[in-house]
């Protein structure tokens, strides 16, 4: 039904409408309204408790009765939770994992998909469904023989160990062959009868046709590392390969009561700036991501 | 023969691919099963020399451990809470957000908000909200209760013992359940509300026509249409829940409970990584198969009961 007509419709209807129909449709509009902004408050309260607190002195965030603005802004706190927790070491470590794993990554996913997607091959089906029915198998099932593996290599506390098992997502080889077939086959034979190599082709004509399922992968992958947690944990928990969730845990264990809250929100709060200026900015492709994948990170 | 150079390419470019997988995904997969069915298999002791008697001892030493039914009895308890709590309340949110025009982007976005967050970071705040700084000991005096329960003494409430020493294990689980709610809700919300916004506008009209009540509209148009996402978030929510971990850790540190009892709000998922940082990788591999049994009958459970009430 075109737009004009429900408007047509609706004007008719508030016409017939009573004024008790009114008064019912004004109220429920308004506790929509309140029922949001409701939750919306709860849900942006943690945030705006971190931020206050991390700018409070010690002895105002220890008074009985709470402050909802810090009277005298402590700035330094900011400057005391980077040294304390050593964050420009954790940050410079993630973004090494970060982008080593993203690069490889997306040059892996790129050179399977279009395998998948253009070229023939025996088993082709098989080995497809074969790699569809990996992702059924929860993570955790791989993680102790892969714990195994690494030592064996002897992978134990190395950059390699992090980065390495999980360069191939057969979810984003799927994502990405989906939208090459997208790609008519006819510009592929075009490009061949004039000689183009294949990777000219994948470089001028496919990737800047899935850029921005590109985009999404990359994104997912940089948040993945600095979210990560449990694999480094167990593999490089070590200071020199520590990655930023791991630091940030592990740099504030006092869990008693007596821990100094303030820097402590305030190294939250410096972990979790950045992804909130990524999610600001690329806002679109991160949900469009989300709600294809599923994928926390 | 152009056929041959494509075969032959193709195998090239899956090539690295290919042996990524064989090393980090097959093996794998057989190596767990393999370990999980030798008896206290351990790979230091492996490496050691030690043999391995085939059998299925490592299933009953885990069935038979108490830690090991307290992480199970957790698991279930935050699975069994937050998933529909969190449906319910995704549910109401996406479909408030539907019905607004002005403001609707702008809540949106404050609703996705917690999706980008480091669930260990903003579980540290949550326990700096719940957590009561300054209790002595044996007096009911403290420097300050944690915002949380300011606020219920606001509201003329006691305050209570969230997570610290003392506490008790029902208050823990309320932390919990509270914290992955409000962790779980953003990804729920963006796929309601785009199923929601797919939904044909004409149903609402010949509704609108026949002048049918708000509330029958809801249940009787937009949940039945909407089945397949509410199916969709409801099964990712229970394979979610069973791999609770890191929540846990955000609020309650590596201890994984209160001060004064370490462990007792462990999940079965860091039942398996104690396990495998032990050297006892029979027993992990055994609970971790456990793990997987659980979350594909529970799978199954649902997609039976999804396939009787979902409209596709």
């Amino acid at each position: 039904m075109s737009k004009s007509t429900t408007t047509v419709m609706q004007a008719r209807d508030i016409q017939k409408m009573s004024v008790g129909q009114k008064i019912v449709r004004v109220l429920s509009k308004t506790g929509t309204y309140a029922f949001l902004l409701i939750m919306a408050l709860i849900v942006l309260f943690p945030f705006y408790w971190m931020i206050i607190s991390s700018l409070k002195t010690l002895a105002e965030y220890r008074q009985a009765i709470p402050t909802f603005w810090p009277r005298q802004i402590m700035w330094g706190n900011y400057a005391e939770a980077f040294t304390t927790a050593n964050l420009g070491d954790l940050f410079m470590n993630t973004l090494y994992v970060g982008l080593v794993s993203t690069v490889l990554s997306l040059v892996i996913t790129v050179l399977s998909a279009f395998a998948f997607a253009r070229l023939e091959f025996k088993g082709k089906e098989t080995l497809f469904g074969a790699l569809l029915a990996t992702m059924m198998i929860p993570g955790e099932l791989f993680t102790i023989t892969n714990y195994i593996t690494i030592n064996e290599l002897g992978w134990m506390h190395t950059f390699t160990a992090l980065i390495v098992p999980f360069l191939v997502s057969v979810f984003y080889i799927y994502l990405l062959r989906q939208n090459f077939m997208q790609i008519p086959n006819e510009l592929y034979l075009a490009a061949k009868v004039d000689g183009t190599s294949d990777i000219k082709y994948l470089w001028k004509v496919m990737i800047p046709l899935a850029l921005p399922t590109l985009i999404s992968v990359t994104i997912l992958k940089m948040m993945g590392a600095w979210n990560s947690y449990i694999w480094p944990k167990l593999v490089a928990n070590d200071d020199a390969h520590q990655m930023i969730t791991n630091g940030l845990r592990n740099a504030f264990t006092d869990t008693s009561g007596q821990a100094n809250y303030p820097v402590q929100m305030a190294a939250v709060a410096i972990v979790s700036a950045p992804l909130f200026l990524v999610f600001l900015c690329l806002r679109k492709y991160i949900m469009s991501g989300v709600s294809r994948s599923g994928i926390k990170g | 023969m152009v056929d041959n150079k494509q075969q032959w390419k193709a195998w090239l470019y899956l090539a690295p691919a290919c042996i990524l997988l064989l090393v980090f995904t097959v093996w794998p997969i057989f190596n767990t099963l393999r370990m999980a069915f030798l008896n206290g298999y351990g790979n230091m002791a492996a490496i050691g020399g030690a043999t391995f008697e085939f059998g299925i001892e490592n299933f009953v030493k885990v069935i038979e451990y108490k830690e090991f039914l307290q992480c199970l009895q957790n698991t279930a308890i935050l699975c069994v809470a937050t998933v529909p709590i969190s449906t319910i309340l995704a549910l109401l949110i996406a479909v408030a957000l539907n019905s607004i025009k002005p403001l609707q982007k702008t809540l949106q976005t404050i609703f996705f908000l917690p999706y980008v967050t480091n669930s260990i970071a903003i579980g540290m705040v949550f326990a700096a909200m719940f957590n009561i700084v300054g209790l002595k000991q044996g007096s009911a005096m403290a420097d300050t209760w944690g915002i949380i329960n300011n606020v219920i003494q606001f509201f003329g409430g006691e305050p209570v013992n969230w997570l610290n020493a003392g506490s008790t294990y029902v208050s823990n689980m309320v932390v919990m359940v509270i914290y992955i709610v409000w962790n779980a809700l953003p990804f729920k919300i963006l796929i309601l509300l785009g199923g929601l916004q797919s939904i044909n506008k004409q149903y609402y009209d010949a509704a609108k026509v026949d002048g049918t009540p708000k509330a029958r509209v809801l249940t009787k148009i937009t949940i039945p249409l909407l089945s397949p996402m509410l199916a969709y978030v409801v099964i990712t929510g229970f394979i979610g829940g069973f791999k609770e971990y890191s929540s846990i850790i955000g609020i309650f540190g590596d201890k994984m409970g209160p001060a004064d009892d370490a462990g007792r709000l462990n999940t079965m998922v860091g039942f398996v990584y104690d396990a495998l940082e032990r050297d006892r990788q029979g027993r992990a591999s055994a609970a971790a198969l456990i793990l997987f049994a659980i979350i594909l009958a529970v799978t199954l459970f649902n997609n039976n009961v999804i396939k009787k009430h979902v409209h596709y």
